[in-house]
């Protein structure tokens, strides 16, 4: 595994300019999760609607290049989304990451698909899971919430 | 024993990393093993293996007299008074666990203050802190200085008449800071005060002889000095050992058991409850021996040979910010590369064969302190050399090259 195939310009973009963070505002729900091993921490806040939409979504966290991509992908695929889809996407996205499957839902863009599939590379550096998931964990936490 | 060729007896060296040969930098974590270390394992476990204590059988003899045999012998390497002061536990931190309870059972009540540092590892916390919320106990920090240094006065300010141990470690495992223990125990004998010392990053890099340090108790972790994973020992002066009441109980720490009554074994052995770990206990004889066949002073001046040739190396590079600069420092280097986080340097490390950690440490607190989330360590052995700096500070510069900073 090459490094540059795992540190893809796509997640050094997102790790040095996170999109979506802070807190936004009028948020309805939120959870936060940080990891004991190496400190990283992540805490999402989003805003569902009455049709059960994500409205909006930020993250406030604080950890490596691989974390702070990850919620940053997170959030602006998701965002706008109703629940049926961001249920999917997360559980192809986990899929890919630890089981190495394919994403399998058909509604994301090819600029949403490069985006998501950048995090790929993580499968073969089986301690940096924890890393890529723990947003994606953590948004279900949020949803779960309420 | 030259360290020049030491690599050789260490056979983990063999293979290649990632294609690459292997730059072990995380010996504060764990050392490697050396081949007689890990012979000794598999030769006692072919040859003379029984439990020890116990039955009569010629294994049983052969078995137990090697086990007792490695208590003279760790006596002997750190200068104990008597034979039973050397209590085998699983690790430092079951030292210090016990010494928490022990200790605190008897001697810790609500108020009384238990003064550690912001150093400490979370093993010389956390067992205080069981002490804090079941008995009402204060536990005191003793500040870090800028340089990553606890200073004597630090600690003298911080002892009043309500102190009841003091627990400290001997060497930071983040700083490197070796703490003045020597004069800390002096300090606290004026007041009558125990003391504990973390010796986890301090026995594996420097002459400890506990008549010249003075200490109550002293916690060793033998799988950092070359020795057996699942192995500790606690070094407990000979008044603790008659004073304190057991730990764990369990088998071979009792005197008579009966339905209504208890009375428990004398000595060392009321603590320790159990079947004792024994082919590790036999084997840590071999990593002393390995030890003081290369002599711990020419190990410790060796390592700090390595270690300044690598501090200068990486000052060098303007975005790496090394921690801490403690007047003495153990065989540690901990440092962040700007705009890099730990976690990322760690991996991209790896694929040049470069085994550091990041993370905490398990010294939040310290890190809380410092106002960082993580930091990247590196840490030396007596198997590392300037070319293994040299390659970490190449390795350093491919991080900056993959992140493009």
């Amino acid at each position: 595994m090459e490094l540059k195939e795992l540190y893809q310009e796509i997640i050094l973009d997102h790790g040095k300019n996170p999109r979506n963070k802070g807190k936004c505002e009028g948020f309805t729900n939120d959870a936060k999760a940080h990891n004991t091993l190496c400190g990283d921490k992540v805490h999402i806040y989003l805003k569902l609607n009455k049709d059960k939409k994500i409205e909006d979504l930020s993250f406030e966290g604080e950890g490596c290049a691989i974390s702070l991509a990850s919620a940053s992908i997170l959030t602006e695929t998701v965002k706008g989304k109703d629940l049926s889809f961001i249920t999917r996407v997360s559980d192809d996205f986990i899929n890919m990451i630890k089981n190495k499957k394919k994403i399998t839902i058909n509604s994301l863009t090819p600029d949403q698909m490069t985006t998501i599939t950048s995090l790929s590379g993580v499968q073969e550096f089986p301690m940096r899971v924890k890393c890529a998931t723990m947003a994606w964990h953590t948004l279900m936490s949020a949803i779960e919430k309420k | 024993m030259e360290i020049k060729n030491i690599k050789k007896e260490f056979p983990i060296f063999k293979q290649k990393i990632n294609g690459k040969p292997l730059v072990y930098l995380d010996s504060a974590n764990s050392s490697q093993k050396p081949k007689v270390v890990i012979d000794k394992i598999s030769n006692f476990y072919e040859t003379e293996f029984s439990n020890v204590g116990r039955s009569v059988h010629t294994l049983a003899v052969k078995a137990t007299n090697r086990f007792e045999a490695v208590r003279d012998k760790v006596k002997q390497y750190i200068n104990a008074k008597h034979r039973e002061e050397i209590i085998f536990t699983k690790g430092a931190t079951e030292g210090i666990n016990l010494v928490a309870s022990s200790f605190g059972k008897k001697y810790i009540n609500k108020g009384d203050e238990i003064l550690v540092t912001e150093l400490e590892h979370h093993s010389n916390y956390v067992p205080w802190h069981y002490l804090r919320s079941e008995k009402g106990a204060v536990i005191k920090f003793a500040q870090v200085n800028s340089d990553g240094d606890v200073e004597i006065d630090e600690i003298k300010k911080q002892i009043t008449n309500k102190t009841k141990i003091i627990a400290i470690t001997h060497i930071s495992n983040v700083t490197g800071a070796v703490l003045p223990i020597t004069k800390i125990v002096d300090l606290a004998k004026e007041r009558n005060i125990p003391v504990l010392i973390d010796g986890t990053q301090g026995a594996p890099h420097s002459h400890i002889d506990m008549q010249k340090i003075g200490c109550d108790f002293y916690a060793i972790s033998c799988h950092k000095m070359y020795g057996p994973n699942g192995l500790g020992i606690l070094y407990m002066k000979k008044k603790w050992v008659d004073d304190l009441p057991p730990y764990q109980g369990g088998g071979g720490m009792i005197d008579e058991v009966k339905q209504d009554n208890i009375t428990f074994a004398e000595e060392h052995t009321k603590f320790e409850a159990g079947t004792m770990q024994t082919a590790e206990v036999v084997s840590f004889a071999e990593a002393l021996n390995f030890i003081e066949e290369i002599g711990i002073k020419n190990i410790a001046s060796h390592e700090n040979e390595v270690l300044e040739y690598g501090l200068e190396k990486l000052r060098k590079n303007n975005s790496v910010n090394i921690i801490g600069s403690p007047k003495n420092r153990g065989s540690v280097l901990c440092f962040t590369i700007k705009d890099i986080h730990p976690h990322d340097i760690a991996t991209i490390l790896d694929e040049d064969g470069v085994a550091i950690r990041a993370g905490h440490h398990c010294c939040q607190i310290l890190h809380d302190k410092l106002g960082i989330a993580a930091t990247a360590r590196a840490s030396i052995g007596v198997y590392n050399d300037k070319e293994d700096m040299d390659i970490l500070s190449e390795s350093i510069k491919n991080c900056q090259k993959v992140f493009q900073v």
